[in-house]
């Protein structure tokens, strides 16, 4: 139905063909009594590629006849529908005696209830142990108010005959909902009436799908031309699916009842069907019968809970947790075994401490969970709460971020998604659309081809082409269908404003771009419909004539094969071409005349998909060069053809031209020439992948399809090999399908895109980055990051994704660390105090420690600077450092833990020598220790920080004094146990001497160490923080001028004048820097004990296999 | 940034018309505006120290410079005190007594004993008189969470044992101080009295104690210590001895790196240091 065209509200006169008024569509269109010459050569046009494909050939197929029932279903659909009939739902229409069990509206989207908070929240939170649980609380109280706001919405249903106003949440299964325009629908509605005489409504979903045009919903032919008040009183039932979240899917049947119409069962479709949460617009009223209700209409089932996404830093600060853990576990084991030895042993001597010689057994059990409790501390609780603050701020840094705020389109960079800051520092591989990401993606009516005459070559504007305006004037037949063509096949709705005027919503940029062209050349459109498989089909009905034409448009490739055989494509398939090379996007136009002898014309128009060099966008390709130069490597995965993707990817800096670059190209219509083309290009790559030549592979998606199916493997090899690829004429679950692949090998991806085409590749990846351009906010809704123009990606990974992951690296690893020096301490106390497990601190001073003493300073990372913006920017292979992983792996983990253990064994020796003899009284010799924690841990954040604010002097040293005043103020109350300790120890010279004796001894083989790395084992951050900062004291604005005219001068010459060729060259001298840092070498380590069994590949990271 | 700044100045002057409090107020404005911009856009200003060979120089010199002197004065102050121990368990023990053990335990045999103590050297008051224990574990868990604080604050509170097992009562009486407590440490000192007078060398002092406490069944060593106290504290030779080593290490790293400095300097910032900027080799 809903590609029979109908005439919205004014019939006759809405179709305005000044030029020609021969063409005059009206609703009732023929009904196929079954599948007929048109219907099979759509369902046959794509030899099913794969099951969605096959899918959506099914769908055009219902969707163009819509009497006809289902197509004839495959084995496993059939199956599939076995499977729901045993689960289907019985809906009666308006009844309350067959009112049933089923839920009522309520919605709920809080993740508890009362009763499971505890339990569920403690499981969830397993991990680490938390207090975000108050945040989670609070967070799903406010979602339970607006749940209730929503549930507690007043409207209409029918009930015993009469509209009685109730809440939304009192819907029941069955009912019939009135809805006005402009309101929310409550729950999911069969469609039963409208206001509109033709049946349909309007309805915009973009809460439920993103999409923001308007789409049409019919009513199912029974229910057609009912009253007003026979609404109130329709019966029937309806047979519909178990709930479930496919929003696109609704295969039922409505039945309605004596005395309304006939007995037929009629099916229904999405067509059919208004969705919660979607809104009615343009429509006076509709109303519907309630299928689905509460948290079981599609839009609740497909809310879920989404995964959430993990950062490869919080898996490995997972899996430093785990090892943590079992170190934990064991200490405890050993410690415990030893306190029972010695207690059996010793113990019995040491009369004084009054162990009974006949103790119940589980006093064995005594000490090892003294142990437990004391090595608790290890893991630390705050890293969770700290990490959750800092990934917000990073965030927040994005969002605020002036550079990153499209002054074009004013919006700013946003980031949906703040848990995932450090992955963009990580980034592997850029997955890139074409359209629109690195083109601009203005849609402008350029040339066209009609009947072999081409318009629009000189001035490159069609619709300033004097020839087709003549044309178009005179009535030239195939020109004016060629424009009857261009109006009507599309899902563009039109909207009539009340002055008359008519606008468009169009779906996507290439339809409104043809609608307005057409309705600038006087072919003004007032109804519409649609698909989009790379072919759409409309059957419209002359009335004039009585003729039955299908109009068809496409890509080249898949309406030319459907070109009568006689007739000359020659000339269409050379303006394709010519077209494509000059960067344009094109589209080819056919119409077909029913029933009537085999005649067929042939029209193409093509458009100009605005990515010649002028209209590219503005940093593009430099974009391109400084995230290459990084390390990352880029995939175009476009719709467009090869030619316009290569030429495309020329412009874009993506690949080079002979002789610097080489291009293999993998095609084939069949699975041996694809294979034998694919072993050819793998060949290739392998012999040249030493040379300093920048090797690309092209794919289309014909062969893409085959290769996934059969050949992922060497496919796999090769993405490994290749740094850049094209693939062309891929559809979005292909572009999916890339993502999911070299996840599997365990790359971090970044999708970014702007299209709903990009929205499945968006999602699937690591991080998805949306464009929020002009083809709608579906792919920026859907992404964790938005941005407003592609050359701010470079800044949001090098800039944002670079910091966070190296403040994250330092935080956590910092976490860690001062949660074992006081766990170190506590056991090294243990083996002065008979390893009985007592507790050397007491609980306040513990609890302190960890949630201010320590944390507060550390979370000032968050404005720590390594290296300028600038710097990281003149100098993107620093990157490297956090793609592969250097700051946070298990070697430099095991720094930090080497670390903790001097400084415990430090503190641990110094306070108890001296504090010896008559001063070693145990309060006062755990204040010593504490104290000396608080200093050494305010010497390591300063020396681990790289630039210093007021903000974070302010927190390291503020909160050394505030350790002194909260310590001061707790040996006041008489009641505590430190009552006058602090006072004592502060009148003490050997207080101040000994703390002063601890943090030298503590750090100076810190900084002795450091220096001599830094000096004589520079890193490259080293190498280039002392670059930055030789070249003058700080940059201020005064002379940032000159600053960067010296830049140019004496530093960019190396970077630039070195040709930066193959990963090789680039990558290998970093890796020998420490190959234990890389990322790949954790799989032997010994800390890979969480690792997934199937994440791991036998692929070596590309760098590695040179 | 520098938009932001222009334009809420631009505001600010148009404020200037109407009072002088209203451009004050204004450029407050500007200049919170500024710092928030600042801090929004991650430029707050910042110093970047690193670690040139110069500053590292210093640093450790100027560590070795303070920490020479403190170690010297206070071994100094350690070796100001004087300090007498004796060790009596084991001479307080009759010849004759073949088990050290029964013989402690029983109760019936008076433990009285003398020791004659040697002033070795010129002591002045006041001296501190203290009971020494050795390879005792009085910081053992079952020991120390063995006491009760309000007990020993306040006299009256003379019933409140709580936390003070095993050693809370004593024939259904409260034991007054309850609990095992105590000091810390194997080895720990327990102040007994003050002498306020002056010893000379040579001068003999005899102590009469009761040699009660059964330390035999542990090895326990029991001794009697009288000590002089300085600024610093008792006899304790350990922070001196190792503040001069530090401070010594301090000035041989100094004198190291100064060395490495003038023998292989190594220019600031060179980028040619960039591993991507080397030519690859062996390929």
């Amino acid at each position: 139905m809903a590609h029979v065209t109908r005439l919205a509200r004014s019939a006759p006169s809405s179709l305005l063909c000044t030029v020609s008024a021969s063409l005059c569509l009206t609703g009732h269109i023929a009904r196929f009594s079954g599948p007929g010459p048109l219907l099979r050569e759509t369902a046959d046009e794509s030899p099913a590629r794969s099951y969605g494909e096959l899918d959506a050939a099914a769908e055009i197929w219902r969707r163009t006849a819509v009497l006809v029932l289902r197509p004839s279903p495959s084995p496993s659909r059939l199956q599939f529908f076995a499977k729901l009939k045993a689960m289907k739902r019985f809906v009666y229409i308006n009844d309350e005696s067959y009112q049933n069990d089923y839920c009522d509206n309520r919605i709920s989207n809080t993740k508890y209830t009362l009763w499971n908070f505890l339990p569920k929240n403690l499981w969830e939170q397993f991990r680490f142990v938390t207090l975000s649980a108050t945040k989670e609380a609070w967070d799903d109280y406010n979602r339970y108010i607006s749940d209730r706001q929503a549930n507690e919405k007043e409207l209409w249903i029918v009930k015993n005959g009469s509209r009685k106003h109730i809440q939304a949440q009192d819907i029941q299964v069955g009912n019939i909902v009135w809805i006005r325009e402009n309101e929310e629908v409550p729950c999911d509605l069969v469609l039963l009436g409208t206001s509109e005489p033709q049946g349909v409504c309007h309805v915009e979903t973009a809460a439920l799908d993103g999409e923001t045009d308007l789409k049409t919903r019919v009513i199912p032919p029974p229910c057609v031309g009912l009253e007003f008040d026979q609404l109130h009183k329709l019966k029937g039932v309806i047979e519909c699916p178990v709930p479930d979240k496919d929003i696109r899917r609704f295969d039922a049947n409505i039945h309605l009842f004596p005395p309304f119409i006939d007995n037929d069962i009629c099916p229904l479709s999405i067509n059919n069907t208004l969705l919660q949460s979607c809104y009615l617009r343009n429509t006076e009223w509709a109303c519907g019968v309630a299928v689905y209700t509460g948290n079981e209409t599609k839009l609740g089932m497909s809310r879920g809970v989404p995964e959430p996404k993990l950062t490869a830093m919080d898996a490995m600060i997972d899996k430093l947790t785990g090892a943590i853990f079992l170190f934990q576990l064991s200490l405890v084991v050993v410690l415990g075994s030893a306190g029972n030895i010695w207690k059996d042993s010793e113990a019995r001597k040491q009369w004084y401490v009054k162990y009974d010689d006949d103790e119940p057994w589980y006093q064995i059990l005594v000490i090892p969970l003294r142990f437990e409790l004391l090595c608790s501390i290890m893991i630390p609780i705050s890293i969770k709460v700290s990490l959750d603050f800092v990934k917000s701020l990073y965030a927040k840094f994005i969002d605020w971020d002036e550079e990153m705020f499209d002054l074009e389109n004013d919006t700013p960079a946003h980031a949906a998604n703040t848990a995932i800051s450090e992955d963009l520092g990580q980034v592997e591989y850029v997955l890139t659309d074409k359209t629109g990401t690195l083109t601009e993606n203005k849609m402008i009516f350029r040339r066209c081809c009609i009947g072999g005459t081409s318009y629009g070559n000189e001035c490159g504007d069609a619709l300033k082409d004097v020839e087709l305006l003549n044309a178009i004037a005179n009535g030239s037949p195939h020109v004016i269908k060629f424009l009857t063509v261009m109006t009507l096949c599309n899902t563009v709705i039109p909207i009539k404003s009340p002055n008359g005027s008519i606008s468009y919503k169009a779906q996507s940029q290439d339809e409104d771009a043809l609608v307005n062209a057409a309705a600038n050349l006087h072919m003004v459109l007032v109804s519409k419909n649609g698909n989009i498989a790379g072919r759409m089909s409309v059957v419209v009905l002359d009335c004039q004539s009585g003729k039955i034409l299908l109009l068809s448009k496409g890509a080249d490739e898949a309406v030319l094969p459907c070109a009568y055989s006689g007739q000359q494509t020659k000339t269409f398939v050379d303006a394709v071409d010519k077209y494509a090379q000059l960067g344009l996007r094109t589209l080819c136009l056919a119409w077909r005349e029913l029933e009537s002898e085999e005649y067929a014309e042939w029209s193409r128009l093509f458009k100009e998909a605005n990515s010649a060099l002028t209209d590219r966008e503005v940093g593009v390709p430099e974009t391109i060069e400084i995230l290459r130069q990084s390390g990352i490597n880029f995939w175009m995965l476009t719709g467009d053809k090869q030619s316009t993707a290569i030429q495309i990817a020329l412009l874009c800096n993506l690949i080079s031209s002979e002789p610097k670059g080489q291009l293999l190209y993998i095609n084939g219509r069949t699975e041996d020439e694809v294979a034998r083309s694919l072993e050819r290009v793998i060949l290739t790559m392998r012999i040249t992948s030493s040379e300093p030549k920048e090797l690309a592979f092209v794919v289309d998606g014909w062969a893409l399809e085959i290769i996934l199916t059969h050949y992922s493997e060497a496919f796999t090899e090769l993405a490994v090999l290749s740094k850049t690829a094209l693939c062309c004429r891929v559809t979005p679950s292909q572009k999916a399908q890339l993502v999911k692949l070299l996840k599997s090998c365990d790359y971090r991806t970044l999708a970014i895109g702007d299209g709903g085409n990009d929205v499945r590749m968006i999602q699937q990846a690591h991080i998805g980055v949306g464009i929020s351009g002009r083809e709608g906010l579906q792919a920026a809704r859907a992404a964790d990051y938005s941005i407003g123009k592609f050359r701010f990606l470079k800044r949001l990974i090098l800039v944002h994704g670079r910091y966070s992951y190296n403040r994250t690296a330092f935080l956590s690893q910092y976490s860690f660390y001062k949660s074992l020096l006081i766990c170190f301490i506590q056991i090294f106390f243990s083996f002065l105090s008979g390893i009985a497990g007592t507790s050397l601190f007491n609980s306040v001073s513990l609890m302190a420690y960890n949630v201010f003493y320590t944390s507060i300073p550390v979370l000032t990372t968050v404005l720590d600077k390594d290296l300028s913006e600038k710097t990281v920017m003149q100098n993107p292979e620093i990157l490297l450092y956090c793609q592969a992983g250097r700051l946070l792996n298990p070697s430099t983990f095991a720094g930090w833990f080497g670390r903790s253990l001097y400084h415990a064994i430090v503190i641990f020796l110094i306070t108890i020598h001296a504090y010896s003899n008559e001063r070693s009284e145990m309060e006062e010799l755990s204040m010593v220790a504490l104290s000396g924690s608080i200093w050494l841990q305010a010497f390591v954040v300063t020396l681990e920080m790289n630039s210093f604010t007021f903000v974070q002097l302010l927190a390291i040293w503020g909160n050394c004094i505030a350790f002194y005043a909260i310590n001061f103020f707790i040996s006041s109350i008489p009641s505590s146990g430190m009552y006058t300790i602090m006072f004592r120890l502060c009148k003490q010279p050997a207080y101040w001497i000994t703390l002063l004796l601890i943090s030298g001894v503590g750090m100076g083989p810190v900084l002795a160490l450091k220096y001599f790395r830094y000096t004589y084992r520079p890193s490259a951050i080293n190498v280039l923080q002392k670059a930055e900062r030789s070249r003058g004291p700080m940059y201020s604005l005064v002379n940032l001028e000159s600053q960067l005219r010296s830049d140019k001068d004496t530093m960019m010459v190396p970077v630039a004048t070195t040709p930066v060729k193959g990963k090789s060259s680039v990558y290998e001298p970093l890796l020998s820097d420490s190959p234990m840092a890389s990322r790949r070498s954790l799989g032997s380590s010994s800390f890979d004990i969480f690792q997934p069994a199937h994440s791991r590949t036998s692929y070596p990271r590309n760098i590695k296999a040179n | 940034m520098d938009d932001h700044a222009a334009g809420s100045s631009a505001g600010g002057s148009g404020d200037s018309g109407a009072s002088r409090e209203a451009l004050q107020e204004a450029q407050l404005k500007l200049v919170l505006m500024q710092t928030d911009s600042k801090f929004t856009q991650q430029e707050l200003p910042a110093c970047k120290p690193i670690l040139t060979p110069k500053w590292v120089i210093t640093v450790f010199v100027i560590v070795g410079v303070i920490f020479v002197p403190i170690g010297i004065a206070s071994l100094r102050a350690s070796q100001q005190v004087v300090e007498i121990v004796d060790r009596y368990d084991d001479a307080c023990v009759p010849a004759n007594a073949t088990d050290k053990l029964s013989y402690i335990q029983n109760s019936s045999i008076p433990k009285t004993c003398t020791r004659t103590l040697m002033v070795t050297k010129d002591m002045k008051q006041p001296i501190f008189v203290y009971y020494q224990l050795d390879n005792f574990y009085q910081n053992h868990r079952r020991y120390v969470k063995s006491r009760n604080d309000v007990q020993l604050r306040d006299a009256s509170k003379a019933n409140d044992t709580a936390n003070c097992d095993p050693e809370a009562t004593a024939n259904g009486q409260p034991i007054v101080p309850c609990g095992l407590i105590a000091w810390t440490l194997p080895t720990f000192r327990k102040l007994y009295g003050r002498i306020h007078v002056d010893l000379k060398a040579n001068d003999t002092i005899t102590v009469q104690l009761e040699n009660n406490y059964n330390t035999y069944s542990f090895g326990g060593k029991k001794k009697l210590v009288l000590s002089t106290a300085t600024w610093l504290g008792g006899k304790n030779d350990f922070l001196g001895f190792a503040y001069l080593s530090v401070g010594g290490l301090c000035f041989f790293l100094a004198f190291a790196f100064t060395l490495l400095y003038l023998i292989k300097p190594r220019k600031q910032g060179d980028n040619n240091y960039l591993s991507w900027n080397r030519t690859p080799t062996g390929r």
